[in-house]
Parts: structure tokens; C-alpha cells; sequence
């Protein structure tokens, strides 16, 4: 199958890759040896699979990875980048926020999206904006107080 | 204690929390082909053809395999934990919707997917059963060669004590119900994955599964081999909640791995979830006679348990957590006939719990009804009849360690039971309350062995066969471990289920490893303290003195060198049951107990219900780590509301029409009620540091404490799961004498 030659910035890097037309974001990130965005329902209904496509979340199961030609990516895998959890991850630890982890990623990039445009969000912003984000441990009582607990910290999105 | 009882994040959050956690999921081994699996259409039928040449021409696809390919590889293809009755790929017959009949290979996984849909099977259709009622009539066979022939019963499993029936006659009051569950599933997000890569006359294979000794000792049966020349490794698990115990697709990949000599991974997608394996739809008709003093007298309890195509565990279903099925009450005369059923659905196996929640959904809805029969306070008749420590279950094992009166009292004390006043709501929405408790026996007997390996430097490394898919397994071993050794959690390296490296465990399942597995870590650990000692003093350094290991490593080596290894095995005694009466003394070596207490708002215009309060306690021995095991609770909880409320596979002609997410509703963020989770801490005697199982306590009461509320509400009884809006303003409309007419 033909492919397509795409220039994008990954995690900050400029790279480039051919790709074949009907591969998704979460394969274009495996190539890169980028397993946090994972598909599981392959339907966008689950919000393991997100990514952020110029800052803004995408579910990568149902995102085509030719579309990200010429955007910038960002996977869960730079937001400690520095060495420093942000504080969205740290609070997500602090509060236990998690079992399995498969989902993770996905609430993680979420909230953070969510702190960036409601920096003090009430219980009820927080049900609203990840209710397509699912978690099948549910640790949903230990993600909102999570939620909270970054709000509290003046967690910031990655810019 | 300086470890055990510390609320510390899991061992691996760090890495969970930055995406690098390892997963069967991520794994690409260098030459892998991917597996895409050709599925039957039909529920029930003869294999006329299987017609694999359009799907062999694709370019790019290296090999269609059938399960005549299979044969030719492994004469008996027939795997399974308590019977070997399922094949790797169907063979002759088909006998479920789903099941695997041929496997396209190819390096791209669109390509296989893409020829697999090219092949054509052709069936003689059956007649097929889909309920377990229908198949207890021997009318439709589902599996005419299997033991036994002629029925599609799997297992029947008896209890008799004292006469049930003779009581039963003389009590003046006796109640009948039965009450019936749907089919439901696990739907763990990293959905079934394995990979297996072949080596000369060996074979390792990387999966996420529940059971990884199991996998290798399987695996070798099949292929006839030692169980040395199979490797099962394990990585984290993303969910499990029993679906990935025994063998799912470990077998498939294995044999097409040593066909093709080459890496093969199967990844299956979330549809494809709904035909691997599911939760047992049950049906109980439970009967009870009550005396004058409000004590029940007798009970008889007849369990059918919808199994599907194949038995995977359910036959230990049946008899494992059906000699359970009375309930948490102190009952003379018990009679339990329980039926594990072939039929034509996907199988059923362990979910969270393994039939208990069908059970209590039944029991604590009956015990209900008779309360409310008898004009008497559910909790207290509840506490009127409950199992006393030292009081005899109704497989005649004595009751010891369990919190049941403990766990009822701590949730009645929580809503206010007694003392509060209750707003029951007005117009339109009314407000009621219910409550349930439950209780399960671990399984028995089983083994576990660990290992604890103390480096020359003083660290320690843990060495199990247990998946840690979430419940924390690695945090609470490196508890116990650093406890013995007098090391921080943190610092004790965990190693996960690698066959090669790590000793047998019966499995990670039925709430049992931190009990076993965690009896056996103290244990290795107390065995390496114990050797350390020794080292010390064949280094001849004075006895008592608390050396730094590290030291004793120098003294006695010379340099910084050598290793003590310390290990355990834990293996519980047990009386397995007597044939003829289904009775034991000694049937398990420790007792889960939970409950819920569930608040509901229904709208009788709509048949909504909302929880306006859950709560949810269970009794945990003393918690290794009490953050993580309310996190268990909570979460067990909330699944079972989903299986409460909404979940369901709905069937057209054997076909799941609902297999998807979009479809079938899990709960989502917005679906929590408020709630309120106890640890009633009680200590398990013979539990590492007074510790206890609690994967599952917390599905325990929750369906019935809802259906309980909403008959308290609005005076309906629902007996069917889910709990939709539908049925309940179907039963509003029938209670009004203006029933639906296509109900």
C-alpha cells in the first residue's frame, strides 16, 4: 500500500515518517516506541487512546495519523519531560487515582486539559468533561479528588 | 509495624502515571506475525467447509490456519481448567456465536483482518439452547461426545444437612422466590493479548493473564513437553477481574507459533471481548421456612448456572461458591442442588466474586421479602438469624474470623438504620432504602510459593508467580517483605510472573492471593531473615546482634558478594466434601464477608432510579495497605452497580447485538453515587499479619441492597438484573393493574 511522507513534531522533536493512509495516531506513536495512548474500544468511547494534537485531545484510536502533518503531538510520555511529574500525575498518585492504569494516560492528559480551561473546576465540571474518559477499575471518587487536589496545586496544561 | 499498615502509593504508580507501565499489550518481538481470528455465525452447527483460499491469495498474508492444522500439531486440542473440553479452533462443530474456527497470519494486522473476512465457512446449522432452564431438558444436546453424554449438565453439586425438606413441611410459614441474573462480562480495557515466540524445543510465551503457572503446565500438556520447556511471562495487566484466568488465547498462539516457527501475537478488539468469556446468567429458586421466634428453620436452594459452549471454571462455580448459597445465616436444615449448564452462548466463567453476587442477589432479595412477610425489621432479622463465629456454615465448617455481624452492624449504624428519621420522598419521586450482606469462602485447596532473594548489598528482590492487574499485589508483598526484613516497601524489588524465574502460584483469582501468596512472601522472608542469621554466624559474628546484612555479606565473603535466598510455600489444609452429602469440616481456610447499604430515589413516572447513596463495608482482617484496599472496595462496588443497573449482552439468534461500548454500558464518572466505603478491620488469624482477600467483598450486596430500596420505595420487587428504567416502570405499570402489553 502506498504510503505518505508526514512532518510533524512529536514531544518537541521535529520528526517525519511514511505512513500508510489508513493507519491511526495510536500506531504512528507505537513506531516511535510510544505505548502510553492505547486503543481498547476502538471506538473513541473509552479515552485510553488520548492524545493531545496541538494541545488539544484527541481519541488517537479514530484520528488518522496522516491528519497530524504539520501539528505538533504530545503523548503522556513528555509530560515529565523534565523529570518532574506534573502535577496532575503527582496528584494522581497522591490520591491513588488509579489501579490497573490502562486508562491512565488517558484521564491524565484530560485533566489537564480540563485545569487549563477551568482552573478551579467544581465536582460537577470535572463528572462533565471526563465523562468520555472510562475506567473499568473505576477510580473515578480517587480521579475527581485528584482532579481537586491539582486544581489546588495551580496545576498548569503543558504550553 | 513499620510497613504493614502504611498507606504508600503502589510500587509502580510512577510508572503508570507516565504511560511507560509495561503491558502484554505494548509487546512487538522482531519477525512477529499477528493473528486475526475467523469467527462461527452461527450459535450451533456442523463445519460442512471451511473455504480459506481467497483469504490465502491476500498479499501479505503468510498462513490460514484451521483447526485440522491444529489437529495435525496436537492430536487432543482440547484445553481447559476443569474439564478439557474446549479446542484451540473449532473442530467438526461449532457450538457458540464467536468461536474461534480458523486464524489468518500476516506481518500487518489490517492484512489478516482483511482476509480473514474472506473466508467462508459453511455450517449444518442446530438447533440451539440458550437458557439454563430450557437446558436442563436434554431436548437440545450441546455437546453429544463429552462426558457426561446426553445432557448438558457439567456438574451437579448436593448439600444435605439435617432434613430441609421434612422442616420445610412442618413450618407454618415457608416462602418461595426465584430470582435471575443476565450475561455480562469483564470488559477489562487491555483487552485479551498474547504472544508466544518459539526457540528450539521450547517455547515462552508473554501474556496477560491471571494464571500464569497454570498457562505453562497447560501449555505443556498440550504439546506433551515438560512443563521446563514452557516459559510464561507476565507483565502488568491492564484488568483482569477474572477474566484472564486459566487459558484464553495462550493455546492458539503456542500452536501457531511452533507451526510457523515464527513470533505470533493475538490482540483481540473490544467486540471480540464478548465471545471470549462472560459472567454466569443464573436463575435460584430459593424456598425458606420460618419459625414462630422469626428464625429461619430451613432452607432449600436449587442453582442453575448458564455455563455456555464450554466449562472453563464454572464447574468449581457450581460447587466452589454454590455450597454458599444459603446465605449468611445460622440454618438447621439446608438443601442446595446446584447445576452447572452447557449452552449455546459464550462461556461463562469467573467474574469478581465467582457466583457469589448471583448468589446474594437472590438470598438477600428473598430475606428481604420474608422480612417484610413476617412484618420484621430487615436488619433485625437479618441480625436474628445471622452466622456466629464458631457456628457451623451449612457445609459444617465452623465459622471463624468473619466480620458478618460486624459488616451488617457497621452499615446499618452508617445509614442511621434505627435511629434516623427517613425522608421517603413525595409526588412523583419516592425514596426508600435496603440493605444486604453476603459472604464468600476462599478457594481451596490451593498452593502458592514465593521467593526472597537478599543481594549482597542488603536489597531485597521478591520473587511471585501473582499478576498485579491493578489490585496491588506488588505494594502489599513489599509491605510484608520490608516488614520481616526491616526494609522500607520501597525499596524491595518486586519480580513479575516470569515461569523461569518465578515458583508456582495456583493463580492470581477469588480475592486469594494476599491471603496465600502473602502467607507465603512472610514466610520466604522470615526464611531469608533466618538464613541471614545463619550467615552471621558462620561469619562468626556474636549471636543477637543486628548486624547490617551488607556486613554479613562482607564478613562472610570477603567482598561485597553472595546471596541468601529465602523460601515458602503456603498451602492451607482442607476436607474436601463428602460425595454423597456435600459436607465438609474444613472446606476453606478463611471467609470473605460485604455489604451494601443503598439509598434510591425512583421516579414512578419513568422508572428511573437513582442511587442517592451508596455504602459499601466489608471485612478486610487487618489491611496491608488501607488506601489501596478501600480502592478495591469502591471499585468492586461501582462494577457491580453497572452490573446492577445497566450492563447486559443482549442476544439476537445467539449473536451479541450489543458488543461494543457504545452499546453495552459500563459505569462512566457521572454514573457514581455519593458513597461511603467502611474497612471493618477484624483480624484473620491465619492471615499474614492478620490480613484477608477483598478483590471481590465489595460486589457482594450492592445488587440486592438496590432492589431491596426500590421495593422499600415504591413497593415493587424487582427479581431480574438489570435493573433498567424499563423494568421498573414495566413493574409500576403491572403493580397499577395496567401491565404493558408487549411485555
Amino acid at each position: 500500500m502506498s504510503t505518505r511522507l508526514i512532518n510533524f513534531t512529536l514531544n518537541g522533536q521535529p520528526v517525519s515518517t511514511a505512513i500508510e493512509p489508513h493507519r491511526n495516531l495510536v500506531e504512528l506513536l507505537q513506531r516511535f516506541d510510544l505505548f502510553g495512548a492505547r486503543e481498547s474500544c476502538g471506538q473513541g468511547l473509552c479515552g485510553c487512546c488520548t492524545v493531545l494534537v496541538d494541545d488539544k485531545a484527541v481519541s488517537g484510536c479514530l484520528y488518522f495519523a496522516v491528519w497530524v502533518d504539520g501539528k505538533s503531538v504530545t503523548t503522556i510520555e513528555n509530560l515529565d519531560a523534565d523529570g518532574q511529574l506534573s502535577p496532575v500525575q503527582q496528584a494522581f498518585i497522591d490520591c491513588g487515582a488509579f489501579q490497573c492504569g490502562f486508562c491512565t494516560p488517558g484521564f491524565i492528559l484530560m485533566s489537564q486539559q480540563l485545569l487549563k480551561e477551568h482552573p478551579n473546576p467544581s465536582d460537577d465540571d470535572i463528572r462533565h468533561y471526563l465523562s468520555g474518559n472510562l475506567c473499568r477499575c473505576a477510580a473515578y471518587p480517587e480521579i475527581i479528588e485528584a482532579v481537586k487536589q491539582a486544581a489546588k496545586a495551580g496545576a498548569k496544561a503543558p504550553a | 509495624m513499620k510497613q504493614v499498615g502504611r498507606e504508600i502509593p503502589r510500587l509502580e504508580a510512577r510508572a503508570k502515571v507516565t504511560g511507560r507501565a509495561e503491558y502484554a499489550h505494548n509487546l512487538r518481538l522482531p519477525g512477529m506475525l499477528y493473528g486475526k481470528v475467523f469467527r462461527s455465525t452461527v450459535p450451533h452447527g456442523r463445519i460442512r467447509s471451511i473455504d480459506t483460499q481467497a483469504a490465502r491469495a491476500v498479499a501479505g498474508v503468510h498462513r490460514v490456519v484451521t483447526g485440522d492444522d491444529i489437529r495435525k500439531l496436537i492430536p487432543e486440542p482440547y484445553y481447559g481448567p476443569a474439564f478439557h473440553d474446549q479446542p484451540i479452533l473449532a473442530i467438526d462443530k461449532v457450538c457458540h456465536v464467536g468461536e474461534p474456527v480458523a486464524v489468518v497470519l500476516a506481518g500487518d494486522p489490517h492484512v489478516a483482518e482483511r482476509a480473514a473476512h474472506l473466508i467462508d465457512a459453511d455450517y449444518e446449522e442446530l438447533p440451539a439452547v440458550y437458557d439454563e432452564i430450557a437446558a436442563m431438558h436434554p431436548d437440545i444436546v450441546v455437546h453429544a461426545m463429552l462426558k457426561p453424554a446426553g445432557t448438558n449438565v457439567a456438574l451437579d453439586y448436593h448439600l444435605r444437612r439435617g432434613d430441609a425438606d421434612a422442616a420445610l413441611a412442618r413450618c407454618e410459614q415457608v416462602f418461595e422466590h426465584t430470582f435471575k441474573t443476565q450475561q455480562c462480562l469483564h470488559v477489562p480495557f487491555e483487552p485479551f493479548v498474547a504472544v508466544a515466540e518459539p526457540a528450539d524445543s521450547a517455547l515462552t510465551i508473554y501474556t496477560s493473564n491471571q494464571t500464569p503457572s497454570f498457562v505453562r503446565s497447560e501449555i505443556a500438556r498440550l504439546f506433551g513437553w515438560p512443563e521446563n520447556r514452557v516459559r510464561v511471562k507476565v507483565p502488568y495487566l491492564g484488568g483482569g477481574f477474572g477474566a484472564k484466568v486459566y487459558v484464553k488465547l495462550e493455546a492458539l498462539v503456542a500452536a501457531l507459533a511452533l507451526m510457523v516457527r515464527r513470533p505470533v501475537k493475538i490482540a483481540l478488539t473490544m467486540e471480540e471481548q464478548f465471545y471470549m468469556i462472560t459472567k454466569h446468567p443464573t436463575t435460584f429458586r430459593i424456598r425458606s421456612g420460618v419459625g414462630g421466634d422469626g428464625r429461619v428453620v430451613a432452607r432449600a436452594c436449587e442453582v442453575f448456572w448458564n455455563g455456555g459452549a464450554y466449562a472453563d471454571i464454572g464447574p468449581r462455580v457450581t460447587q466452589k461458591s454454590g455450597f454458599t448459597s444459603p446465605g449468611p445465616y445460622d440454618i438447621e436444615n439446608v438443601r442446595i442442588d446446584s447445576y452447572e449448564l452447557y449452552t449455546n452462548r459464550t462461556p461463562a466463567g469467573a467474574l469478581r466474586g465467582f457466583g457469589i453476587p448471583q448468589l446474594v442477589w437472590a438470598y438477600e432479595s428473598h430475606t428481604d421479602l420474608v422480612a417484610r412477610a413476617l412484618n420484621i425489621d430487615p436488619v433485625a432479622f437479618r441480625r436474628d438469624n445471622i452466622l456466629r463465629d464458631g457456628r457451623p456454615q451449612a457445609s459444617g465448617t465452623a465459622m471463624k474470623d468473619a466480620g458478618i455481624a460486624a459488616v451488617l452492624e457497621a452499615i446499618a449504624a452508617r445509614m442511621g438504620w434505627s435511629e434516623r428519621k427517613f425522608d421517603r420522598g413525595a409526588g412523583t419521586i419516592r425514596r426508600g432504602r435496603g440493605i444486604a450482606i453476603g459472604f464468600k469462602a476462599s478457594i481451596s485447596p490451593t498452593t502458592s510459593v514465593a521467593i526472597v532473594n537478599i543481594a549482597a548489598d542488603g536489597s531485597a528482590t521478591l520473587y511471585t508467580s501473582t499478576s498485579d492487574m491493578g489490585q496491588g499485589s506488588d505494594t502489599a508483598y513489599a509491605q510484608i517483605v520490608g516488614e520481616v526484613l526491616d526494609v522500607e516497601a520501597e525499596d524491595v524489588r518486586v519480580v513479575h510472573p516470569d515461569t523461569d524465574v518465578t515458583p508456582y502460584d495456583m493463580g492470581t483469582l477469588g480475592s486469594r492471593s494476599l491471603f496465600h501468596m502473602g502467607n507465603a512472601v512472610r514466610l520466604a522472608a522470615e526464611d531469608a531473615r533466618t538464613k541471614l542469621r545463619a550467615l552471621a554466624a558462620e561469619a562468626g559474628l556474636p549471636q543477637g546482634t543486628n548486624y547490617p546484612p551488607a556486613e554479613i555479606f562482607k564478613k562472610r565473603y570477603g567482598m561485597q558478594a553472595g546471596n541468601v535466598i529465602g523460601s515458602a510455600s503456603f498451602v492451607p489444609t482442607y476436607k474436601s466434601p463428602d460425595p454423597q452429602s456435600g459436607l465438609s469440616d474444613n472446606v476453606t481456610p478463611f471467609w470473605m464477608i460485604g455489604g451494601a447499604g443503598a439509598e434510591v430515589a425512583v421516579d414512578i413516572e419513568t422508572g428511573a432510579v437513582r442511587v442517592e447513596k451508596l455504602i459499601n463495608a466489608a471485612d478486610c482482617g487487618r489491611p496491608i495497605n488501607p488506601a489501596v484496599a478501600r480502592t478495591q472496595l469502591s471499585g468492586a462496588a461501582i462494577m457491580q452497580l453497572g452490573f446492577t443497573l445497566s450492563e447486559i449482552m443482549h442476544l439476537d439468534g445467539g449473536q451479541v447485538t450489543n458488543a461494543s461500548l457504545a452499546d453495552y454500558k459500563i459505569p462512566g464518572i457521572r454514573d457514581i453515587p455519593p458513597m461511603d466505603n467502611i474497612l471493618v478491620e477484624a483480624e484473620q488469624h491465619s492471615g499474614p499479619f492478620g490480613a484477608k482477600g477483598l478483590g471481590e467483598s465489595g460486589t457482594f450486596g450492592v445488587s440486592p441492597a438496590i432492589a431491596n430500596a426500590i421495593h422499600d420505595a415504591v413497593g415493587i420487587r424487582m427479581t431480574e438484573l438489570p435493573i433498567t428504567a424499563e423494568a421498573v416502570f414495566r413493574a409500576l405499570r403491572k403493580q397499577q393493574g395496567r401491565a404493558l402489553e408487549d411485555a
